[in-house]
């Protein structure tokens, strides 16, 4: 870090061109601003936790839910999802190459490493849709979720069945599961009981706001709302970068003598690599 | 706005630094690094959710270990892509601060409160 450009006065906040932090008005208001924010995912993650806690027996669990990969048939957990984060993790990479390249005034590193963060931003955006598109499509077998009523468990305990997601246990749709268990294995309901259940109940594929047909909707619920949260963060940071593309073209930062812009809109996306990083661990490993 | 260097006057705070190209050399070794940590971490926390079942150790070791793992990726990526490891003390304070102790209190509800939430289905429904 050998010469700095001093700040001129416009830009400067009072006490004489000092500041007891070490940054430009713009950087440390951009850092207040990625506060409040971490505090807004911060409860969202806390509420998903409680009720995840609170329905730990019905929860489902996402290695379940999200099983599907591009151009690939069968099971694969957690793949899809692992290679999303990898994908944010290496426009993370770019963006701080970017910003390096800055530092030196290199103009074209800049639009090199800043172009391909718009590209790994653009791809993750996809893969969230692609990840929306089959949580919401759900399955060809799809659950029954069963209607008003009582269930009494082989341990005497009365549990009641509204709202309760039954699994098939194969397609022949002879047998449904129940989410709560004898001994080890989870409750199996067939013949006549079965029948009962099927016209009380309902068939549902997929998963809105009000139902889920992999479990309690709350899990829908949390997974739209903070992925959702998440996605539009990263759809505006998309924005904000290829807004700061076009400028870097255009030499605009190269005139001003300095790229902090570049800077400050990387704070920005390491920020919503940081909270992918706690997304994928709650939501998906945990 | 020029500025006279004597003792009196403190120094003009740095904006939109430069380096050389030696130095550049240094900081994208660091970031590659950084990368092949973060990289690393995300591998073992996919492949421990995949194979903790057969391997024979317990859920509580294994969510342990993902927000173990976390909190070290977390880490990386605010000290070193965010620089905050290399801003002056006031301005780490000025964000970790605030950020740690308001995310305690969330959790502290959540925990405390989360005691009561048996008693939710039995009373209120």
């Amino acid at each position: 870090m050998s010469n700095s450009t001093v700040m001129d006065s416009k830009t400067a906040w009072g006490g004489n061109n000092v500041s007891p932090y070490g940054a430009s008005y713009g950087k440390l208001m951009m850092w207040f601003f990625l506060i409040s924010d971490a505090l807004t995912f911060t409860g969202f993650l806390s509420a998903y936790g409680f009720y995840r806690h609170y329905y730990s027996s019905i929860w489902p669990s996402a290695e379940n839910v999200f099983t599907h990969f591009p151009f690939m048939h069968g099971n694969h957990p957690l793949l899809y999802v692992a290679l999303m984060t990898f994908i944010l993790i290496m426009s993370s990479v770019t963006m701080v190459l970017a910003v390096e390249a800055g530092h030196r005034m290199d103009k074209k590193g800049v639009t090199l490493w800043l172009g391909l963060t718009l590209i790994g931003g653009a791809i993750f955006l996809g893969s969230q849709a692609w990840e929306w598109y089959h949580f919401i499509h759900g399955t060809e077998l799809g659950a029954i979720e069963l209607g008003k009523g009582y269930f009494t468990l082989p341990d005497g305990t009365v549990e009641s069945t509204k709202g309760i997601i039954a699994r098939w246990t194969d397609e022949s749709k002879q047998a449904l599961l129940l989410p709560w268990k004898d001994g080890a294995d989870y409750i199996t309901i067939t013949g006549a009981q079965l029948n009962e259940f099927i016209t009380n109940g309902k068939e549902i594929h997929g998963a809105n706001l009000t139902h889920n047909e992999y479990g309690h909707p709350l899990f829908g619920d949390f997974f739209f709302f903070i992925t959702g949260f998440h996605g539009t963060h990263v759809f505006s940071g998309v924005v904000i970068n290829f807004i700061v593309f076009v400028n870097v073209i255009m030499g605009t930062y190269q005139k001003r003598g300095h790229y902090e812009m570049v800077e400050k809109v990387g704070l920005y996306w390491h920020f919503v690599d940081l909270v992918w990083v706690f997304v994928f661990t709650f939501f998906y490993l945990i | 706005m020029e500025h006279s260097h004597d003792h009196h006057t403190p120094e003009p705070y740095k904006y939109a630094v430069h380096h050389s190209e030696e130095e550049g050399k240094k900081t994208r070794r660091v970031i590659w690094n950084m990368f092949w940590v973060l990289l690393g971490i995300t591998t073992v926390e996919v492949t421990l959710g995949l194979i903790w079942k057969n391997i024979g150790i317990s859920w509580g070791v294994v969510k342990m270990t993902f927000i173990i793992l976390t909190i070290a990726k977390a880490y990386y990526i605010v000290a070193y892509y965010m620089h905050l490891k290399h801003e002056v003390k006031a301005l780490k304070n000025t964000i970790i601060v605030p950020f740690v102790l308001f995310a305690l209190y969330l959790l502290y509800h959540i925990i405390t409160e989360g005691v009561y939430s048996g008693m939710m289905e039995k009373w209120l429904y």
